[in-house]
């Protein structure tokens, strides 16, 4: 074996191949890349329409990024559990997947691999809106390490809801209750945790923590904080130095360790010893 | 090669392999045969690593499956019932994807391919994408698939279902030159000729449980030993009739509208003879023809003594 056959695993590569041959993606990245644009555009017409292209300052330009950065977040939240929800379910359902797993392929190189050829394709996507955020500079506001940070909570995000989809994709028979199930997921932690924080924030006295912590478990709540760091001190009070990103990360980190490595235990059935037989 | 011991599978309260026990040597070619529903697809998947039995053993190459699957893996090419193909990628990609997931290298898969798809005849077809392949081409592809690695057992659930004639006909000759290569090779279907063509040995499966396991050779002896004859004179069949039920090894003999019809248990020379006797007789032979014998019977009447499980 030489070096380039064990750097790329041939499940990887059969993903990024056949996933570039198919018209879908190729859809998929026009479609985001159309949205994202006409959203961006939508939003300069708007503003150049009621202040005119003198007043398009820095701060306006902030305001940009800001609009881009969140709807590129609900984005994602869309594309990652369609993309990610049907990598195992939909071999299982095109019946692929028996013969795959009769290879010498590892259950972790399995579902490794499937995670990161779909995630490859989100980065993609996410980079090919980059043009866009050179609007941005043009107009200034915004320093390269903010754009740096974004990108990164991006990944983060798009790896979280793809292990989640890969494991729901893993322990559901049918790709349809995989997609169904990942995205109620989504929309309970984009909408849900959200809500359930702003009511709590209503109801506990000034000082309770408790809405903050909830709030760390919302991507979009932890994006404020990564963008603007005075809005953690809203909800965790002044004196306070903690972040909602400062949650969002550990807790997330743990929801993605523990979906893959279930995913990984479970794809194949669990050969347990047969009742009876000793140690050989 | 495979060695089965008291392998049950459950599906709830429904039993669908029954306590199974059989061992398969080295190089045979065994024929898994029962109707549908038997359990022949649920014993494949176990000795696939595919399913985990609810007890008993199974025994690959001497690795338990349950507990040594990556070791079963590398020793075994199987081809499922129904079985899908990554339609966006062309043949050679196809066994070359497989080829990798074995862990051959770029090299040994370049060698490789090339010489499966002369095998099964696919040779003109390797640029082709495989969703334009016709079924019985993809049947034969993923035969292919299962050689890569090279392994000793080849597990084929139904590997010609929905071939046509001329398909099968090939099948055979490819399962030949497998045999031929040393290979052992397992293989299900639920038509009992068709199997006996092809096999050293047939074992039948009914509701999870193994009822019969014999050679084939011992089948065919069995039919030579119990074959009907079918004569048709022109004139004074019940004459005949009488004078043939005293001739030696017929066992029973009567006459109906089709002709005569004679159990008879001699060699190919001693029914020659009997011709002989018929026309040295004065009788006019319309026609003289071996019966259809039904396989099912007579091999269900050999292997009942053997009491197996
Ligand atoms: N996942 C399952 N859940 C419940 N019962 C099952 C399951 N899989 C198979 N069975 C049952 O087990 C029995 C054996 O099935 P199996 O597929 O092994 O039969 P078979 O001999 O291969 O039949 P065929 O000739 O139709 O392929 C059947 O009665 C089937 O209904
Ligand atoms: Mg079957």
């Amino acid at each position: 074996m030489n070096v380039t056959d064990r750097l790329i695993n041939p499940v990887l590569e059969k993903e990024f191949r056949l996933r570039m041959r198919s018209v879908k993606s190729i859809v998929a990245i026009l479609s985001y890349l159309v949205a994202m644009a006409l959203l961006a555009f939508g939003f300069l017409y708007v503003t150049m329409n009621d202040y005119g292209m003198q007043a398009f300052n820095p701060e306006r330009s902030q305001m940009l990024f800001y609009f881009i950065t969140g709807s590129q977040m609900v984005l994602i939240c869309f594309m990652t559990p369609g993309l990610t929800a049907g990598v195992i379910s939909g071999e299982r359902e095109k019946q692929t997947l028996n013969i795959l797993l009769t290879t010498r392929q590892s259950s972790a190189s399995i579902i490794l691999s499937k995670l990161a050829a779909s995630l490859s394709f989100m980065v993609l996507i996410v980079i090919a809106t980059l043009p866009l955020y050179s609007m941005v500079f043009l107009f200034g506001g915004v320093s390269p390490s903010e754009l740096i940070s974004v990108f990164l909570f991006f990944l983060f995000v798009m790896v979280m809801l793809g292990a989640v989809g890969v494991f729901f994709s893993t322990m559901f028979k049918k790709t349809m209750v995989a997609v169904i199930l990942t995205y109620g997921f989504t929309v309970v932690i984009y909408g849900f945790t959200g809500l359930f924080a702003i009511f709590l924030s209503a109801i506990l006295p000034r000082g309770n923590m408790l809405a903050g912590y909830v709030l760390g478990t919302n991507p979009m709540g932890a994006l404020l904080s990564l963008l603007n760091e005075d809005f953690s001190r809203e909800v965790f009070g002044r004196a306070s130095s903690l972040q909602i990103w400062h949650i969002f990360v550990p807790f997330y980190t743990l929801v993605t360790v523990l979906a893959i490595l279930l995913s990984i235990r479970y794809l194949r059935p669990i050969l347990r010893k047969p009742a009876g037989n000793g140690k050989q | 090669m495979i060695e089965i011991k008291d392998l049950t599978k459950r599906y709830g309260s429904f039993t669908a392999v029954d306590s199974l026990t059989m061992d398969i040597a080295k190089g045979t070619v065994f024929g898994f045969v029962g109707p549908n529903g038997a359990g022949k697809s649920t014993t494949m998947s176990i000795l696939a690593t595919l399913l985990a039995p609810t007890s008993g053993s199974a025994k690959v190459g001497g690795f338990e499956v349950t507990e040594h699957p990556g070791d079963v893996r590398r020793l075994i090419g199987y081809m499922p019932d129904f079985f899908g193909v990554y339609d966006n990628f062309k043949t050679t990609e196809y066994l070359d994807f497989y080829g990798a997931s074995y862990g051959l290298s770029r090299a040994e898969r370049k060698k490789i391919i090339p010489q499966l798809l002369e095998l099964v005849n696919l040779s003109d077809k390797a640029e082709f994408y495989v969703d334009s392949l016709s079924r019985g081409m993809k049947q034969r592809l993923c035969l292919a698939r299962c050689l890569v690695h090279e392994p000793e057992l080849l597990i084929l659930d139904e590997p010609a279902s929905g071939m046509d004639p001329r398909a099968r006909i090939e099948m055979r000759e490819i399962l030949k030159e497998l045999k031929l290569m040393g290979k052992t090779i397992i293989i299900s279907s639920h038509i009992l000729p068709e199997l006996a063509e092809m096999v050293d040995e047939i074992g039948v499966i009914e509701q999870g449980r193994l009822i019969a396991k014999g050679r084939v050779s011992d089948i065919q002896q069995g039919m030579r030993a119990n074959r009907v004859l079918h004569i048709r004179l022109l004139e004074r069949e019940d004459e005949a009739l009488a004078m043939l039920a005293e001739e030696p090894y017929v066992s029973m003999s009567y006459l109906d509208e089709q002709g005569i019809h004679l159990h008879f248990g001699g060699t190919d020379a001693d029914q020659a003879a009997l011709l002989g006797r018929l026309i040295g007789h004065g009788y006019r032979v319309v026609s003289y023809s071996e019966a259809q014998t039904n396989l099912e019977d007579v091999f269900m009447e050999i292997t009942k003594g053997a009491k197996l499980s």
